[in-house]
């Protein structure tokens, strides 16, 4: 204990992507210490991977927009059971904070006016995605590290949190190790933000970097926080699925929003045949009425390929099963069909859609310019995670917030594309600023050396037991294969009761798993310590979704194939009993208020 | 499955190592970082590397390739010969830290000590700005850097001479350099800065980063040599320097 390194801020933020970057700097500008946490280097966290945009209802391309159309779409997306107070700061704050990045050194794509350009997307009723080309997320992520580095945060770059310390109920700081050589680090704060970002790698097929394990999940529940909306779990219709190696790379909606269509093996535009009845009114009666919505006809609706992200990837299974598929078990994606509509339609593409044509050409040695891609489901997002209080985004332990990916509520049963990054930075600014006035109306902490000293301890048993006792690598492996067979896009009461079994096995597993060598920069010991959260959030994905007995946005069950109005009244939260076992409840959904209400109505036409 | 050699440097912090080689099952469309991974997972798990992304955005996975700096997630097994083994080695201008990763630290020191972006006053009433398309393309295109940091690796100013002691910057901050000096708004001056202490003169244009620019940023013909250009014309140029003694 006495040889470990401490640190000591007012308010430490754990995770440097978008969400943990805009927190810091808020944290920052209030005036307090701030001590920042990441995995990777600086600047690698997955934001870089958001391709399409980031939503704010600015209305630069179409003046009809406002925040009360983006409240609205969210809360249709979300299949009303978001965190309605969420989506309404998250709409009413979303253009200040684009806008806020601009005067930060961000260079968006401009209209001819001069604006920022905004795009169309999936869900969206006007163009809204502010953006740069398909590389959004570098935008913003490079925009708020180059604002950060001046601004007095430290940072503790390949550091990676194993437990979160407490003082009587109080979270006091957390214990991290480095990954250069291993050794143990002890971060004392007042307040603590998690913005770990997401779980993907819990599933075999997914879009999410190595990063996605959960850890501010299995953090925050094993300090005692209330988990929500575990069973929201996000496919992305359209990743790679060849070859083998890149299969669940994310290609862009933004395909489809420049005019990019999804075809069947023979041939036919198959989304035209399944519109749900909500989104009738604002679907194209036909492929040209598509095609003018995506070149900004404002007359014109949007085509079905950009319906919501479940029911396009739901759509796209049924095509597969059916035996409709592609070659590599897919379906087709086709962009370079609009050459029959615009001339130098390669070039378009290209500056449209760069890091695409870029992707496809070096990783699959194919010219998107002038073949159809393949594309299947990849996980790619979980709307569960942290429950917060909306306004401040503190979680149901004291001094402990969270923001992004890892917290829950704003995206109800299924995110639309854009309204992550937008979340980052509305949250991220919320979680910042509360953390840091809870800082300051606190006094410094106790760390509990007994909790120090067990976590290490623990921490380190693999290296006793040694790699002949069990390779962390193939738990791993066993664990998304578990989840993405069980508990992937269309689920069953019992594969999902064998998953449990299964999670039982592969804890006990993971238990006994050990490593040879030195804690130097050692890969096998990080997939060992990351087990336990990836543990815990596919335990708690999977007892919500047996909870949830309907089908509901990012929920899908086979045996249970229909929304449940009863199931729209309440969120499913998991928690840690005093017995060390998942508690599941029901968290009824507060009223939404009169002029909320009013809102969604007028929307709905 | 065709099986193929892949000789990974081994070695510790003080830079002590060998190459080992291991075999391993290649299959088709597969990566060198795909190699890697399946040598951790069945025969090395203690080897370092660093990634994330894997499709060539965020630049963590930065290696020498058969001697070719690149990013490994982006390098496909049928661009190399693999009658041969495989070497994948360390970016060889950091110091080493284990195995593939090294410490590229002074990379993120060298940032701060460039004037940070400073905006011009907005231009409408509501606090925003006005651009146009044609005027910011160039920036988007330094822009699109990944940091990967394989132009730093190399370039011989930094490898060979190591002239980053003595603050030269590198071509990764000469493309970001100019990107806030080509940025409509900025009002910052940074080209004191990169001719007295930043080193802009030490580069002779010998175009290396240009060439292992996974981004193809056109790092030498669009942001350096206009920098270059640009501190010429404010400290060297005869006409201007006579113009500034006679305003002032």
């Amino acid at each position: 204990m006495s040889a470990l390194n401490t640190f000591s801020y007012d308010v430490l933020v754990i995770g440097a992507g978008g969400a943990g970057l805009r927190a810091a700097i808020e944290a920052a500008g209030q005036g307090v210490s701030v001590g920042l946490i990441c995995k990777s280097l600086l600047g690698k966290a997955h934001t870089v991977m958001a391709e399409g945009g980031i939503a704010a209802a600015m209305g630069n391309v179409d003046d009809r927009d406002n925040w009360q159309v983006h409240f609205a779409d969210t809360m249709r997306g979300g299949q009303y059971v978001n965190n309605w107070r969420m989506a309404e700061l998250h709409a009413k704050e979303a253009p200040d904070r684009v806008r806020e990045l601009e005067a930060w050194g961000a260079v968006f794509d401009r209209t001819l006016d001069g604006k920022i350009l905004q795009r169309n997307f999936g869900g969206h009723r006007y163009p809204r995605l502010a953006h740069v080309g398909d590389r959004t997320g570098l935008e913003l992520i490079r925009t708020l590290q180059d604002h950060t580095v001046y601004l007095g945060v430290t940072v503790h770059m390949e550091h990676t949190v194993i437990d979160l310390l407490m003082d009587e109920g109080r979270v006091a700081g957390a214990l991290a190790y480095e990954r250069e050589r291993g050794r143990f680090h002890v971060f004392a704060a007042k307040a603590v933000i998690l913005a770990t970002g997401g779980v993907g790698r819990a599933y075999r097929v997914t879009s999410n970097s190595w990063e996605g394990t959960g850890d501010g999940h299995g953090l925050a529940y094993r300090a005692g926080a209330e988990l929500i909306d575990m069973e929201f779990v996000q496919i992305h219709p359209t990743g790679m699925v060849w070859p083998p190696s890149v299969k669940g790379i994310l290609v862009t909606e933004g395909v489809r929003g420049e005019g990019g269509v999804l075809k069947n093996s023979e041939g036919n535009r198959f989304m035209f045949g399944d519109i749900p009845d909500n989104y009738k009114l604002q679907t194209a009666a036909d492929a040209e009425e598509g095609w003018r919505y995506t070149q900004g006809d404002k007359t014109a609706r949007r085509p079905p390929e950009l319906l919501t992200r479940d029911h396009v990837a739901r759509c796209i299974m049924r095509e597969v099963k059916a035996g409709r598929g592609s070659p590599h078990g897919g379906v087709y994606l086709d962009i370079a069909w609009i050459k029959e509509k615009i001339a130098n339609a390669p070039e378009h593409i290209k500056r449209k859609l760069p890091s695409m044509y870029h992707q496809f050409k070096q990783l699959a040695d194919l010219d998107i310019t002038k073949e159809s891609m393949e594309v299947g489901p990849t996980t790619h997002y979980i709307m569960g995670g942290i429950r917060v209080n909306a306004d401040t985004q503190e979680s149901t332990v004291p001094g402990l917030f969270a923001a992004g990916e890892c917290a829950a509520g704003i995206n109800g049963a299924n995110r639309l594309g854009g309204n992550s990054l937008s979340d980052l930075i509305v949250f991220g600014k919320r979680a910042g600023e509360y953390a840091a006035a809870y800082a300051k109306r606190r006094t410094a902490p106790t760390l509990d050396t007994q909790a120090i000293d067990a976590g290490i301890q623990e921490s380190l048993k693999p290296f006793d037991r040694g790699h002949a006792s069990g390779n962390p690598y193939t738990v791993q492996s066993d664990l998304q294969d578990t989840m993405q067979d069980l508990v992937g896009i269309v689920r069953l009461e019992t594969e999902m009761q064998e998953a449990l079994a299964r999670l039982a096995a592969l804890n006990a597993r993971a238990a006994s798993a050990g490593v040879d060598g030195h804690r130097e920069y050692h890969s096998g010991w990080h997939t060992y310590l990351d087990l336990r959260n990836l543990l815990a959030v596919s335990e708690a994905i999977t007892r919500s979704a047996i909870e949830r007995k309907e089908s509901r946005g990012g929920h899908f069950r086979d045996d249970y194939p229909d929304k449940d109005p009863a199931f729209s009244l309440f969120n499913v939260a998991v928690a840690l009993d005093a017995t060390g076992a998942m508690r599941v409840s029901r968290n009824p959904i507060p009223d939404m208020p009169a002029e909320l209400k009013q809102v969604i109505e007028d929307q709905k036409q | 499955m065709a099986q193929a050699i892949f000789r990974i440097w081994r070695g510790g912090s003080d830079g002590a190592g060998a190459f080992v080689d291991y075999t391993t099952e290649v299959s088709e469309g597969m990566v060198v970082l795909d190699a890697v991974h399946r040598v951790q997972a069945d025969q090395a798990p203690d080897m370092a590397c660093r990634w994330n992304c894997k499709a060539g955005k965020c630049g963590s996975c930065s290696a020498e390739i058969n001697g070719n700096p690149k990013l490994m997630c982006m390098t496909r097994l049928n661009t190399l010969d693999l009658s041969e083994p495989v070497t994948i080695e360390p970016m060889r201008a950091f110091p080493p830290i284990k195995d593939l990763v090294t410490d590229v630290s002074w990379n993120f020191r060298v940032k701060p000590g460039i004037k940070k972006f400073a905006p011009r006053k907005p231009d409408a009433a509501d606090g925003t700005w006005r651009m146009s398309q044609r005027d910011i393309d160039r920036v988007q295109e330094f822009r699109k850097c990944i940091e990967c940091f394989l132009c730093q690796d190399v370039c011989h100013v930094v490898r060979e001479h190591k002239k980053h002691d003595e603050g030269f910057i590198g071509p990764r901050y000469f493309v970001y350099s100019a990107a806030l000096e080509m940025h409509p708004l900025d009002t910052t001056e940074r080209l004191g800065d990169l001719k007295n202490s930043q080193g802009l003169g030490y580069c002779n244009i010998t175009k290396c980063c240009t060439n292992v620019c996974p981004e193809h940023i056109h790092i030498t013909d669009n942001a350096i040599i206009p920098l270059k250009e640009r501190v010429v014309d404010r400290f060297y140029d005869p006409v201007t320097r006579l113009l500034r003694v006679l305003r002032s």
